[in-house]
């Protein structure tokens, strides 16, 4: 029996013809597009070789009741170049642009300068237009480049193996957590409280499917994470910890005390980051005894993008786990010729061998944002990346101390990266920050925003401070920020 | 017959099979444009960089809590010259569209056209926060917005879900709003159906969510036997995932009466979308009783393949799943103006099972498409798809001559030709005749997949192609067929002409190296 | 000690009531070059038919069954560095693990030598 659902439960359902899309197309004349290259003689050439009369003689398998007529009649017609790029131009126009005002926005996704050299290499078609390396002898540009940026991510991570990437921080986060309940053959996730919440979401949501438990919590409002509360936590059931590292509240401590903890319980310790800009200056996770790392690494290379597509970073500190990782890995071998050369390698973990017994049912990664960060990473280099560090964290204790002589605004952290966390006395930091952003200053992500409808977080804003952040600009916060408050 | 070549060169021009490469040995391993790259680990050095910032001031302020990094990473930079050249030898040992023709069976190779690229970087899209406040992203919210509304459009269905960052997390999102309206409903089913000749991913996701995968036979014409599937159906089965059309390249013409009794047992119909493309403009998948259906931008409307991702997989839902898509997504209110609903939203979420990404979805991917689809209207995309079903039809009728086409008497095939390796001789395969492809200078099919057929060889041209490209690309198939047929033994250590001969992955997969060590 | 062959082809030795179990040299040659062996863990309980062990070449896994129900006792240790001894001797140096046998009876439905031999060649 079939109930369906009440309609119009959902947003979804208003969706559907709202309104016909705001473009008019050419309605009229013979269609010449210009992607298609084959001419009606070539047409009527193919279907004499074919022996067919005619093209829809090749549609004949399907069913009469689903056969169109003519082209979708609720739809435009084709349209010239010129006019696509007018109407997209229309709709970008709409948009406040990060870079065009005072821009302090961070929580998992953040504004920093692309070298021009790195969108110039990504756009080399090559590059561009390849697929996944099915076929190592005419791929190992894409190859070659993967072998280089799992090298660039294991050691930012302080590991020894990372993937070929995910697709995102968010949903390697959740892969980290199965991997741990396959490593541990245990089915409980302990997540920190200063976990990303949409990352939290995401686990979430998915150990709903599998049956695997989740214990979280909200954030504790404090100047430094409480992890005495989260190795408390631990039993002798858990699978995994998951701590953020700078967490969501910019803070950063030492986890060495969590691995620990977790270790002595034989469970995991799986460390997120979502700003790989801050191991330039940090302690890299691995060194602080995380067993699985992940992270967004959309930091370097990719830009803001409106949230996607972004870039999962995963790697592990203990080689014995590689053959539970998720995801593609490149390898180095050799080929008939005794040259070196590299493939996908252990391809037995994956969906298309293992079917129902795969790690995950992953099959595209995030190969191309892996080359923008790569490229990045190797215009930075040890010293460019330690001097880019450097330059964040200096404006981010600038910005910190000047905001904090604002009236009614406290900086919570004792320790924090590029990011931190101010208190706002009267006004929601929610209603803040529209106010801010009503005077085009984009002032940061209320925790309103991240958690609605908590009243404990309500007065929390983040603040994020990048390179591409000016001092002028943190003067205009400071000073729109003491009028919006008022 | 077409000319091989345009230039005046002759096969007789080479003396020897291997006659290209007995000119004298170079010192440096390169062959004119053919340039060796070392690994960037093996040229860069931890002082350089190709970025100008200030010194680190070692006296500079310190909130770090004493957790600094005083040891190497081990990262490694170069200038910007360098990094240009470097990353460029290394395209060149790439095959790509733009380069040639790239017939990859069920991955839909066509060409990205440029405008999408120039769109999706301007900085009213490129340049903008997934959290900034609503009020000052509202042309994107509107972007998704348009973009669900073409894709509900083109599919015939009342709802999409735009989240999924690619096809396999589609494919999840499908199946979790499948288990979520059972469950709703207090209904505890285990099973899920998935013909053998299903992706990979199909089984991978139905498992992942917990369910029992149980195989579906097919028909010796390729299609799913609906005979077998009916009488698997019962209260056990909370779905059906089928690809149409299928991985065998034909379209499943009994679609509707198997989802009619899909839904007679309770269960639903998940759709893979993957080879939409076949369709596009042409057929309604909501007009054939589906209930979900994930739709691969990267594939169907051209978003780039990138080397592997990122892709973008929105998902459409009927009526009955539509209450159950995962969060965040967009409402638009009476003034016009839009928002996102999330997780505070308590009333409007409805029974959403959740979030299966930080933010939005593929926002870049979601700009490219939309420019795809506005430029080809509702006329240019069904004329994508007929033309794409037309270059498939005409290479299986130029090939089943010679080349074992084990559904060709099924009738027209759809976007791909399926053929197998039933006649080859000398121990030769299919392996052999892709390798073979690649001297020829192009980008093998799809090999070994669907499962169902031995050795398989899936093409698929595209509508990208010109019927002169396509030509020759036939005259270049049959000519290694021929050679398999006959067993010549010198394709079994093609390619020749490649940057790198046949790899050893025996050797990578038993003693695995994963990073560069030094 | 009596060998005996599975319909799936792994063989079992028998020895002083412990069965030491293999994959067979017409397995291995079906299989190619072996790259990673997956093993149980000493001490688990399996069931006839249940799978006991994973085999994996470059493009495939195969899972190894249990032929007889029992205690796994030992798995070999040299399959970890060099899974291509399953290649060069699969029935011998080759083998992957060692069970306790829970019930007799259940080794008179497998086959001899002779009978494997002519399974396969009925192939």
């Amino acid at each position: 029996m079939r109930i369906p659902a009440k309609a119009g439960a959902s947003g979804w359902l208003a969706l559907y013809l709202n309104e016909v899309p705001a473009f008019a197309g050419t309605r009229n004349g013979n269609l010449k597009m210009r992607y298609l290259p084959l001419t009606d003689t070539d047409r009527t050439a193919m279907l004499a070789k074919i022996g067919a009369a005619s093209v829809d003689d090749l549609f004949v398998d399907v069913p009469a009741v689903a056969r169109l007529d003519g082209p979708i009649s609720d739809l435009p017609m084709h349209a010239s170049e010129m006019a696509v790029e007018r109407h997209m131009q229309k709709l970008a126009a709409k948009n406040m642009v990060a870079g065009e005002v005072p821009f302090f926005l961070g929580a998992g996704a953040y504004r920093h300068h692309v070298p021009a050299s790195v969108d110039a290499i990504i756009q080399r078609g090559e590059f561009l237009t390849a697929y996944t390396p099915y076929q190592p002898e005419i791929a190992q540009g894409t190859l070659q480049m993967l072998f280089e940026f799992q090298t660039q991510v294991a050691r930012l991570y302080g590991c020894v193996v990372a993937n070929a990437s995910m697709y995102d921080g968010s949903t390697a986060c959740w892969e980290a957590v199965a991997m741990a309940t396959r490593v541990t053959r245990r089915s409980r996730a302990v997540l920190s409280g200063a976990l990303h919440p949409h990352y939290a979401g995401v686990v979430r949501t998915m150990a709903k499917f599998t049956g695997d438990t989740i214990a979280d919590a909200l954030p504790a409002i404090q100047p430094e994470p409480d992890l005495e509360g989260l190795i408390a936590r631990i039993d002798d059931d858990t699978a995994c910890v998951v701590v953020q590292y700078p967490d969501i509240l910019g803070r950063i401590s030492d986890l060495a005390p969590v691995a620990e903890a977790a270790h002595a319980r034989g469970a995991l310790l799986v460390v997120v980051n979502t700003e790989p800009v801050a191991l330039g200056a940090c302690k890299s996770p691995g060194e602080m005894g995380a067993d699985i790392v992940v992270g967004e690494g959309q930091s370097l290379g990719v830009g803001l993008q409106f949230g996607g597509p972004y870039l999962g970073l995963f790697a592990v500190r203990d080689p014995k786990h590689v053959r539970q990782m998720p995801g593609r890995l490149c390898g180095e071998t050799q080929d008939a010729e005794g040259k070196r050369g590299f493939v996908l390698t252990l391809s037995t973990r994956e969906q298309h061998i293992r079917r129902e017994k795969a790690t995950s049912n992953i099959c595209t990664n995030s190969g191309l944002c892996a080359l923008a960060f790569s490229v990045h990473m190797t215009l930075l280099g040890e010293a460019g990346l330690r001097q880019l560090a450097a330059e964040n964290h200096r404006l981010a204790c600038l910005a910190a101390d000047r905001l904090a002589r604002v009236p009614g605004v406290r900086v919570l952290n004792s320790a924090f990266f590029n990011e931190f966390t101010l208190i706002l006395e009267g006004k929601p930091a929610r209603e803040i920050v529209r106010d801010l952003a009503d005077r085009s200053v984009l002032g940061g992500v209320s925790l309103g925003r991240l958690y609605g409808g908590i009243a404990a977080l309500e007065h929390a804003l983040l603040v994020a401070v990048t390179e591409t952040t000016t001092e002028e600009d943190i003067e205009r916060l400071a000073c729109e920020l003491e009028e919006a408050i008022k | 017959m077409n000319a091989p070549n345009q230039s005046g060169w002759k096969p007789a021009m080479i003396a020897s099979k291997d006659g290209m490469h007995n000119g004298p040995a170079t010192t440096t391993g390169n062959r004119a444009l053919m340039l060796e790259e070392p690994l960037l680990f093996e040229i860069g050095r931890a002082d350089v960089t190709g970025v100008d910032l200030p010194a680190v001031d070692a006296a500079g302020p310190t909130r770090l809590a004493g957790l600094t990094r005083p040891e190497p990473i081990g990262l490694v930079g170069l200038t910007e010259p360098e990094t240009v050249r470097h990353y460029t030898r290394l395209s060149r040992q790439n095959y790509g569209i733009d380069l040639g023709f790239f017939p990859l069976g069920s991955c839909t190779m066509k060409h990205n056209p440029r405008l999408n690229e120039k769109v999706a970087r301007l900085p009213g899209f490129a340049d903008v926060h997934p959290l900034a406040p609503q009020s000052t992203v509202q042309g994107a919210l509107e972007v998704i917005s348009q973009l669900g509304e073409w894709l509900c459009r083109l599919t015939g269905m009342p709802a999409v879900a735009m989240s999924p960052k690619a096809g396999a997390h589609g494919e999840l999102c499908g199946i979790l709003a499948i288990r979520a309206a059972h469950e709703a409903r207090g209904d505890a089913r285990e099973v899920v159906l998935v013909p053998e000749s299903a992706h990979g991913t199909n089984p991978a996701t139905a498992a992942f969510a917990n369910y029992r995968v149980e195989d579906i036979p097919a028909t010796p014409e390729g299609r799913v036997d609906v005979a077998a599937l009916k009488a698997r159906l019962g209260p056990d089965v909370a779905a059906v995932m089928i690809t149409n059309p299928n991985t065998c390249g034909l379209f499943e013409k009994d679609f509707r009466e198997i989802a009619d009794a899909v839904h007679a047992a309770g269960g639903y119909v998940y759709c893979d979308g993957a080879n939409f493309n076949a369709i596009v403009g042409k057929v309604r998948p909501g007009d054939l009783g589906v209930d979900a259906m994930h739709i691969n931008l990267h594939k169907t409307f051209s978003t780039p393949h990138g080397g592997g991702g990122p892709g973008s997989g929105p998902v459409v839902l009927s009526e009955a799943l539509a209450p159950f898509a995962p969060l965040p997504f967009v409402r638009k209110q009476a003034d016009g103006t839009f928002y996102l609903v999330e997780e505070e939203h308590r009333e409007e979420r409805g029974p959403s099972f959740g979030r299966m990404t930080a933010f939005h979805g593929q926002m870049g991917m979601f700009t490219r498409a939309l420019t795809y689809m506005l430029s080809h209207g509702a006329d240019g995309l069904k004329q994508v798809a007929e033309d794409a079903v037309l270059n498939a039809n005409y290479i299986l009728r130029s090939m089943e001559d010679i080349l074992h086409a084990p559904f060709a008497a099924s009738g027209p095939c759809m976007h791909e030709a399926l053929f197998g390796d039933k006649d080859f001789t000398g121990g030769l395969s299919t392996l052999d005749v892709a390798k073979g492809l690649i001297d020829e200078g192009y980008h093998p099919m799809t090999v070994y997949f669907p499962l169902v057929v031995h050795g398989a060889m899936l093409v698929e041209p595209t509508e990208t192609e010109s019927k002169a490209a396509i030509d020759q690309f036939i005259t270049a198939f049959r000519a290694v067929v021929e050679r398999a047929l006959a067993g010549d033994e010198a394709l079994k250590q093609a390619p020749y002409y490649a940057p790198r001969r046949r790899l050893d992955e025996t050797a990578a997969a038993r003693k695995p190296r994963l990073a560069f060590e030094g | 000690m009596t060998r005996y062959f599975t319909d799936e082809h792994e063989w079992i030795d028998v020895e002083d009531g412990i069965a030491t179990v293999g994959i067979t040299e017409y397995a291995q040659g079906q299989l190619g070059d072996i790259v990673f062996v997956e093993l149980p863990e000493t001490g688990a309980l399996i069931e006839q038919g249940k799978d006991a062990a994973v085999v994996e070449s470059v493009k495939a896994a195969s899972d190894v069954y249990a032929p007889i129900t029992g205690e796994i006792t030992e798995v070999n240790p040299a399959l970890e560095d060099d899974p291509a001894l399953v290649n060069s001797a699969p029935e011998d140096d080759g083998w992957f693990f060692k069970m306790t046998i829970a019930d007799e009876g259940e080794l008179d439905g497998l086959m001899d030598e002779d009978g494997y031999q002519a399974f396969i060649e009925a192939l």
